[in-house]
């Protein structure tokens, strides 16, 4: 067996595999009741097991035809922004929107294609302010503006 | 006239000051997300919703529907005069719009593209006022099986006007609905998939989905490619159109229009298949289809009205059935939501001001995005030089500001996060998206109908098939997938398609 078009491939066994852990989870976990009264195992039960039928069928696509190659993952990106959003979510209590913006912006930008202290630095200046104006001051959201210890 | 003892009372509360703040407020934002590449309304409209908890209801709806409207105008002027893209939908206006510029007449064709769009955006606002009581009229004798069939059908309708492969934006849909399920089983209160994690027995917000897998990814792909933009009509002189213009552009205006208003009401529809199908159309109406291309006035007129057409349209369903026919419409859905509006045919006659109002905004929008948009172009086109490497990062505290303030709680962002990774691989595999955030927001919605069709009809399937409404929606779905599986018309498709990507 070879990979003829490596995207259907791969995509078919993501929902395959994801298909199959709905599906038997539900079985596993929950009540399956009848087709009358429904217990909470039979729709994600009969979605996961539909899942999986439409994921073999793309699977065997990918075995069947030629296609094209899966593209490379850059993974500075992707981790960057992530884990920039991520420490926000979980510096805002501890740091305050000074701190967490900080993390954001700085750990962001390292996912850029360049990274400029003083740039990034004005630029943080800037989206601190304007998010202290417009969410805290104009829209009373309850963000802490400094870090915990100071206030 | 019913009807427009109706549009005045909208037209009454629309003119609020407040009102018309938010549809101006709606109408500047949605120009320059359509002008800024790479963040687009779903992102925008996502970010914004929950500042919209603390708005009353019907401003809220009025500044996010200004905002999908505003990027239908503001994703042209991009297109015209610098070949990007602005959204999606002003794809193919590229084709000519750019030529036209290129041969010094990026005036006319600026002022083609915001005429026929408003023109456009006037016929669609009325039809919208005359189509949407009936149908919802007709949706209020629906009963959970109609509902249940009437999903199946727009989900199935959204996946084949999608692009790319048909069983992966099924796939992709079914993902969506299992998603939308997570959290507590309202029926029997059972928490499913929620791994004793707290925060997701009320089951994932679809606007930290919806901003992981547009916001999130959209940022990512975006660094992924390098930054090269170049801008080539910095002046713009000479907005006027001549008369040979005018006549070569009226009928293709008036086609665009009628076809982006049926398409728009297709679920899965919206601006973006509008715009494809009416340069398709433009092109074979042509006496001279060698000259689309190549700057054919008729290239601009045609796909900028369909696609204004289109996205008022697809306001229909959502209106009159409470079902989204694309991702804006359910985050529109979302906004309704969250201020406790249950969306249905019943909002019209509940809240008729709510729905008259919203409707003469968008006339009222319009109106405003003519006047932003053409003598402020040379504005507008200036923001294009702002790099990239300062908008992502405040693009990313937007949406995590957004995401953190709907609960205050860390463990969203970091779903988005995860969604963002997800719409990632997925963007990698050619799997779509939209038919995903579909299927999320009406996964909850269908197990429901699902289950009280199955009860009243004491276990029978087959209550789908005949109940005569009902049938008519599963009907039409299978039709629906049995053409598109046609070797003929996949190819068509394919085709059709296939200009996007270029």
């Amino acid at each position: 067996m070879k990979i003829k078009s490596p995207k259907d491939f791969w995509s078919g066994l993501m929902f395959v595999a994801s298909g199959l852990f709905f599906a038997i989870w539900a079985i596993t976990h929950y009540q399956m009741g009848t087709a009358v009264r429904m217990g909470p195992a039979y729709f994600p039960t009969m979605l996961g097991g539909l899942m999986v039928v439409l994921g073999l069928m793309i699977l065997a696509s990918g075995l069947a035809m030629q296609g094209p190659k899966v593209p490379p993952f850059r993974f500075r990106p992707l981790l960057m922004i992530s884990l920039g959003l991520v420490l926000y979510g979980y510096l805002m209590k501890p740091l305050g929107l000074v701190g967490a913006t900080a993390a954001l912006v700085y750990v962001g930008a390292l996912g850029g294609h360049e990274f400029r202290w003083k740039e990034v630095t004005i630029l943080y200046v800037i989206l601190i302010l304007f998010s202290w104006l417009v969410f805290v001051k104009g829209l009373s959201l309850p963000f802490p503006l400094w870090p915990a210890a100071y206030s | 006239m019913e009807v427009f003892a109706n549009l005045w009372m909208g037209f009454g509360v629309a003119f609020t000051l407040q009102n018309l703040f938010y549809a101006f407020v709606g109408c500047i934002l949605g120009t320059l997300i359509g002008v800024l590449p790479g963040i687009g309304p779903v992102a925008t409209i996502a970010m914004l919703l929950p500042i919209t908890f603390n708005l009353n209801p019907l401003s809220a709806l009025i500044m996010l529907a200004g905002i999908y409207y505003g990027a239908q105008y503001g994703g042209s002027t991009t297109a015209i005069l610098v070949n990007i893209p602005g959204e999606s939908s002003s794809v193919v206006t590229c084709l000519d719009g750019y030529q036209m510029a290129r041969q010094g007449r990026a005036g006319p064709a600026l002022a083609i593209a915001a005429l026929g769009s408003f023109f456009a955006g006037c016929v669609a606002t009325l039809i919208i006022a005359v189509a949407a009581p009936p149908l919802a009229e007709v949706a209020l004798k629906f009963g959970p099986s109609e509902y249940f069939s009437l999903m199946v059908f727009g989900l199935i309708a959204a996946t084949v006007l999608a692009h790319g492969s048909l069983i992966k934006a099924i796939a992709m849909v079914v993902w969506g609905l299992l998603f939308g399920i997570i959290g507590t089983d309202v029926n029997s209160g059972v928490l499913r998939f929620t791994f004793d994690i707290p925060e997701l027995s009320d089951g994932i917000g679809f606007v930290i989905v919806a901003m992981g897998m547009f916001g999130a990814t959209e940022i990512i792909m975006n660094l992924e490619q390098g930054e090269h933009r170049e801008i080539f009509a910095t002046k713009v002189k000479n907005l006027w159109l001549t008369m040979e213009d005018f006549k070569a552009a009226w009928p293709a205006v008036l086609r665009g229009t009628a076809l982006g208003s049926c398409l728009g009401i297709l679920p899965g529809g919206g601006a973006l298949l509008a715009s494809f199908g009416a340069y398709t159309v433009e092109k074979k109406v042509s006496k001279n289809p060698e000259r689309f291309g190549k700057g054919a006035i008729q290239g601009v007129a045609g796909p900028e009205s369909a696609n204004n057409a289109g996205a008022q349209t697809s306001f229909i369903p959502m209106l009159t059935l409470g079902i989204p026919g694309n991702a804006v419409m359910a985050l529109m859905i979302g906004a309704l939501m969250i201020q406790g509006i249950a969306p249905g045919p019943q909002v019209m006659n509940e809240k008729p001001q709510l729905f008259w109002g919203l409707i003469a905004s968008m006339w009222i929008g319009n109106l405003m995005l003519v006047v932003l948009n053409l003598p402020l172009i040379g504005m507008w086109v200036k923001l294009l030089t702002v790099p990239y490497r300062y908008l992502f990062p405040s693009i990313l505290v937007f949406m995590a500001i957004g995401v953190y303030s709907l609960s205050n709680n860390p463990f969203d962002v970091l779903i988005m996060a995860v969604f963002g990774i997800l719409g990632y691989v997925c963007a990698k595999l050619e799997c779509e998206p939209a038919p995903m955030i579909l299927g999320f927001i009406l996964g909850p919605l269908m197990e429901e109908n699902l289950r009280r069709a199955m009860l009243l009809s004491r276990g029978d399937p087959t209550v789908f098939f005949t109940k005569p409404i009902s049938a008519a929606f599963m009907i039409a779905s299978l039709i629906l997938l049995v053409v598109v599986a046609l070797p003929a018309i996949r190819k068509k498709r394919e085709e059709a398609f296939a200009e996007e990507t270029k």
